[in-house]
């Protein structure tokens, strides 16, 4: 009896050892490179700020500046509300005291500086395939604009997401830390598509359904379905007949210039924040992102409740 | 006899106009394609795949105009749901935001109707008015 209480406490031991080991947050740091960047590119970091869609999320609600990045806007899933926190340079509410290091962790790593794990609605899933150097030039871009006061309120989750530690056995699970990898046997516009679409633009984000513990279903990837978020569901956008089949790329293009679908449908909800941004991109850009959408197998997502829409 | 076949045909008529009327979400969905056909063609003139033409051209606004008259009757609190709609429950929930939406679209397509003089200037007023679709949209429509 006394051997057998023995056991289960070692086995216990063992349990939580393994998990505190399992979900360190510790970052193997992707860059010797960091300490030896060049200077960083202002202009360029704009740009990924506008292709990565930054704003959208971190915009104070409320207001019109998009560039007020003092954060609060709640996001709601399966797993409770979050809030957007502030990324505006503040030094003590934002990101102001920030090194490109802590920067790099962050959106490559999903590491806060303090060494927590951050959640996945922060999409670092896809943030990952930004080379340090186009990490440093958004930040930057993001340290030229306003530092606003106040913190976002805190996430609303229940037990056990509300602990940060269990985001590391997901990211066991799910995270896939590569860097971006070209294709060299596709072209350079696909390439610089597939770049923009999987790594800034984060469109696989939305336009997938997820599994039950809120990863991508990678078989279904942009074949969209509900809306995670509440009412709706997000378009197919694989070339599915359901999806963009009958779309062409100078279409595409257009979608992300000005928000009109070819029968001159405007996009609404959230797409309609997203073409904001795209349309700050330049048309080459939107012709590569097309490039890439065009090339993705038809794949159907999760069947509709109701009959398909127009 | 005749007289009480008159009385029900004029029954009939009445009857198939309150019917029509009684689909709002077809009927909202009538006058936005409608929106969209001009918007399509206004894009054509815009882009020059089509011959500008002034008279077509100040069609497309009246559309506009028409259609942000109608439009905000077209969404009674029995329309929430049904007939595949993606109206955002944002509609009812802020319909003074919502109605005040058409009357700025209305407001601006009257004004790009008479700032348009050739194509040119048809242009510049064609994307101020539709400036409109998208942020009337993000907020007032769900996915699809």
């Amino acid at each position: 009896m006394r051997r057998l209480m023995v056991t289960f406490v070692l086995f216990v031991v063992l349990g939580l050892g393994g998990f505190l080991v399992l979900t360190d947050p510790r970052v193997v740091s992707p860059s010797p490179q960091i300490g030896a960047l060049d200077a960083p590119d202002v202009e360029n970091g704009k740009l990924l700020f506008a292709a990565g869609g930054c704003s959208s999320c971190h915009a104070r609600p409320g207001q019109d500046d998009k560039l007020n990045l003092g954060g609060g806007l709640a996001l709601g899933s399966p797993f409770g509300t979050f809030h957007a926190p502030n990324i505006s340079p503040h030094t003590r509410d934002g990101i102001g005291a920030w090194g490109v290091k802590d920067f790099v962790d962050a959106m490559a790593a999903g590491v806060s500086p303090s060494g927590q794990h951050y959640y996945p609605a922060f999409p670092y899933t896809s943030y990952r395939l930004m080379p340090p150097k186009a990490l440093a030039d958004l930040l930057a871009y993001i340290r030229t604009l306003a530092a606003v006061e106040g913190r976002a309120p805190a996430h609303e989750l229940p037990f056990p997401f509300n602990i940060r530690r269990v985001v590391g056995g997901w990211k066991l699970l799910f995270f896939d830390a590569t860097p971006f990898r070209p294709d060299p046997a596709k072209s350079e516009e696909w390439n610089r598509g597939a770049y923009l679409v999987n790594g800034p633009g984060h469109c696989a984000e939305c336009h997938s359904s997820r599994n039950g513990l809120g990863a991508i279903a990678q078989a279904t990837r942009f074949a969209g379905g509900p809306d995670p978020e509440g009412k709706g569901w997000v378009p197919n956008i694989t070339q599915a007949e359901s999806g963009l089949a009958k779309w062409s790329k100078g279409e595409i293009a257009e979608l992300l210039k000005s928000g009109f679908t070819p029968d001159y449908d405007s996009v609404g909800g959230t797409m309609a924040a997203v073409v904001r941004n795209t349309a700050q991109l330049s048309d080459a850009d939107r012709l590569a992102m097309a490039e890439y959408l065009k090339s993705l197998p038809a794949v159907q997502g999760p069947p509709r409740p109701a009959k398909a829409g127009s | 006899m005749i007289r009480s076949a008159f009385v029900v045909a004029g029954l009939l008529v009445g009857l198939t106009a309150v019917l029509a009327q009684s689909d709002p979400i077809a009927e909202r969905k009538t006058a936005m394609k409608a929106v969209g056909a001009a918007t399509g063609l206004g894009a054509k003139f815009a882009k020059g795949e089509e011959a500008y033409d002034a008279a077509k051209a100040q069609g497309i606004f009246k559309v506009y105009i028409d259609s942000a008259k109608k439009m905000p009757a077209l969404f009674p609190a029995t329309s929430k749901t049904g007939g595949e709609t993606t109206a955002a429950p944002k509609i009812w929930d802020d319909a003074a935001g919502f109605k005040a939406a058409f009357v700025k679209f209305e407001a601006d397509a009257t004004a790009a109707a008479a700032a348009t003089t050739d194509l040119a200037s048809f242009r510049t007023a064609f994307g101020n008015v539709t400036r409109n679709c998208g942020s009337c949209h993000e907020v007032y429509r769900i996915k699809r």
